[in-house]
């Protein structure tokens, strides 16, 4: 396997549901050690990876989530089932059937669902509501259940990582892919001082990165996320947000931010002199931890740069090699260019923040 | 102030896109003032110096628009809101983008379900014959405004961006016409706040004042068939009780009315029932800070006929004039 997968190798494999991102956060302590000056874990749990600048002064924040979409034991039935609610945005027609790992043992188990057989015709068009789905761990009983996994545990999904033709199939590329960019970047050293924030809780609020923000104080802050792709059947073309294989995403504005313009054009313009491909993300739906970042203390600049991740928010997440080499590529070429023409930087900034 | 209402309203200034508004706003008050900076955010941030208290107005530059989300191969232009605004209010419209580009907005007509007409199933018409075409003129990513000059018909005018050029015109007009004062006075013409009130909260951590004062539209219920709403085009300017992000410090509010009140100036009490100002994001900005709204009852909001009363416009000024004075 290629090296530059690595890390997001590793990363996929571990589970982190929002509010539980011990597990990654452990993995990229480990991983970060060797790289950054400096590394803080605040109380929220944001793991903030500090790299001093050769000539420190101003600070860049680069943020990805280390949380994933999944559920949240609720509480026991009977019959020794579990009952559960979702953490994050998780469409209920894609639950059934899906393998889960519950609790801190990781036990294995399934959502289930009525069989075909016993479902009546006026149900068979209608999507499955929560409430009727459960978690199967195999007890048989509420007793054998409870001595198994506890109210308030949490499970989330399971699938292996493959890779298939051009891209990646894997469990929570969101955001592992943005964690996993990050870890690159912390290989280099620039002249500004680079804060590489890994954040807890985006998925039920971009909770992390409000606080994350607010100790930093940064200058200027690039989120580093996957995003959702539409280039899928049902979705007309006019509708996709970002298509596969097209490079990484720039996002002009969705539900949460609109980005700072002069940091959007900045970064076009070092991708179109680099040869780098990109694509600008469509519609406005979504959100990431830019929302949150911008609205800190007195305002921070900022601009989102995205994997497009087909099948978000599910177990199966697939991206494609090239964007996510492209998406390396461009932050790198990004940082750099500020490093090295801070005068040219300068220009593309609103107010000329003369970094 | 006829003239500066018409150079406010026709700017470009759709929300994260607010420069031209700024630029026009810097030259008209630079003389006026002791200093001045834009922000991060793009705010900007005007000052008159004093050893009093510390005064914030705030009033937003940015409108609502649209963005373009996908260019067709044909040339035809699909794109998104930004702000919250009927798909409805779009249809025939003529759009403008900043850099003069000038759109007609229509719907797919096949299979068209008016009732439940989405801006996926409409686009903008810019001429162009081809993507390539259309691409020299129009990116993803720009934003567009209505295109709709002012029209005044005795004490009422018409135009698009009324909210909230009104707000920023009275905020000019009063730094340009102000009475003597020790307190500290902080314009501020800030960016997003039809997004989700995003400039405003920024802007009131850096400056921490003592009383915040928004100065925006709102609506009315003196039209056929209104919703209930108390406040009327042409009744002079309210003084907001409650929005949906505030209950209005009862200083700032007592302030205000005290202030018409004394000075024989017409206003009325705004309770809004759904909507919001910049004062919802100040108030609870850096330990929190007493706020409250003086506004503009506006017709037709969000789209490119809102309406207001100049009488009211002015009155605005001088109730302001009074109580950057007596805080």
């Amino acid at each position: 396997m290629n090296n530059e997968f690595a890390f997001l190798k590793d990363l996929v494999s571990l589970y982190g549901v929002s509010g539980n991102e011990g597990e990654v956060r452990e993995y990229v302590k480990k991983q970060a050690q060797p790289l950054a000056d400096e590394i803080t874990v605040d109380a929220l749990g944001n793991l903030i990876a500090f790299k001093k600048g050769r000539r420190p002064g101003k600070k860049i924040m680069l943020a990805a989530h280390m949380d994933e979409v999944g559920f949240i034991i609720t509480g026991h039935s009977d019959n020794g089932t579990l009952k559960f609610a979702t953490v994050g945005g998780i469409d209920d027609r894609i639950l059934p059937g899906k393998k889960v790992l519950v609790g801190k043992k990781a036990l294995p188990g399934v959502i289930g669902f009525k069989p075909v057989h016993l479902v009546e015709k006026e149900e068979a068009n209608k999507v499955v509501k929560i409430k009727n789905l459960y978690i199967d761990i195999g007890a048989d009983s509420k007793n054998d259940a409870e001595k198994l996994v506890q109210r308030g545990e949490y499970a989330c999904f399971t699938g292996e990582y493959a890779e298939m033709g051009n891209c990646i199939k894997a469990r929570a590329l969101d955001n592992r892919a943005g964690c996993a960019l990050l870890l690159e970047i912390l290989k280099n050293r620039y002249d500004f001082d680079l804060y590489c924030c890994f954040t807890v809780q985006e998925e039920v609020g971009l909770r992390g990165a409000q606080a994350a923000s607010w100790r930093i104080a940064p200058d200027l802050a690039i989120i580093v996320e996957t995003t959702t792709c539409g280039d899928v059947a049902g979705v007309e073309k006019h509708e996709y947000s970002t298509e596969l294989g097209k490079g990484p995403a720039l996002t002009v504005m969705d539900r949460t931010t609109i980005s700072d313009r002069g940091l959007v054009e900045f970064i076009r313009n070092v991708a179109e002199r680099e040869n780098i491909l990109f694509q600008f993300k469509k519609g406005a739906a979504g959100g990431n931890d830019a929302g949150a970042v911008q609205r800190s203390r007195s305002g921070v600049k900022v601009a989102s740069v995205s994997v497009p991740c087909r099948y978000i928010h599910s177990p199966v997440n697939m991206m494609h090699r090239e964007d996510f080499m492209n998406c390396k590529k461009l932050l790198e070429a990004v940082l750099s260019r500020i490093d090295r023409e801070p005068e040219v930087f300068g220009k593309f900034i609103n107010g000329g923040m003369g970094l | 102030m006829i003239s500066l209402l018409e150079k406010l309203t026709q700017a470009f200034g759709v929300s994260g896109n607010e420069e031209q508004v700024r630029d026009l706003i810097c030259n008209e008050i630079k003389d006026y003032v002791d200093s001045y900076h834009v922000d991060a955010l793009g705010n900007l941030i005007a000052v008159k110096k004093g050893s009093g208290r510390k005064i914030m107005l705030a009033a937003h530059m940015d409108e609502i628009g649209v963005m373009a989300t996908h260019i067709d191969d044909k040339g035809f232009i699909r794109f998104t809101n930004i702000g919250g605004i009927s798909p409805h209010i779009f249809v025939g419209q003529k759009v403008r983008f900043a850099n003069g580009t000038c759109g007609a907005i229509f719907y797919e007509e096949k299979d068209a379900d008016m009732k439940n007409l989405k801006f996926s199933k409409m686009y903008i018409d810019i001429g162009a014959s081809s993507r390539a075409e259309a691409e020299k003129k129009v990116k993803t990513g720009d934003t567009a405004c209505f295109l709709s000059n002012l029209t005044v018909q005795g004490e009422f005018a018409y135009s698009k961006a009324m909210d909230d050029r009104c707000g920023c015109a009275v905020l000019v007009e009063l730094i340009r016409n102000l009475s003597q004062t020790s307190n500290e006075l902080y314009f501020v013409f800030t960016v997003q706040e039809e997004v989700g009130l995003r400039g405003a909260r920024t802007a009131a951590f850096q400056i921490v004042p003592d009383i915040a004062i928004a100065v925006d539209i709102t609506r009315t219920g003196d039209t056929p068939e209104a919703e209930l709403m108390e406040v009327q085009c042409g009744k002079g300017p309210a003084v907001k009780i409650k929005d949906s992000n505030i209950i209005a410090h009862p200083e700032v509010k007592r302030l205000l009315a005290d202030c018409a009140g004394k000075n024989n100036i017409p206003f009325q009490y705004e309770v809004l029932e759904r909507g919001g100002t910049d004062a919802g994001a100040i108030h609870i900005t850096a330990g929190g800070i007493p706020s409250g709204a003086l506004s503009i009852p506006c017709r037709y909001i969000h789209s490119p006929v809102e309406c207001i009363s100049l009488r009211d416009l002015e009155n605005a000024v001088k109730i302001l004039r009074e109580a950057v004075k007596q805080a």
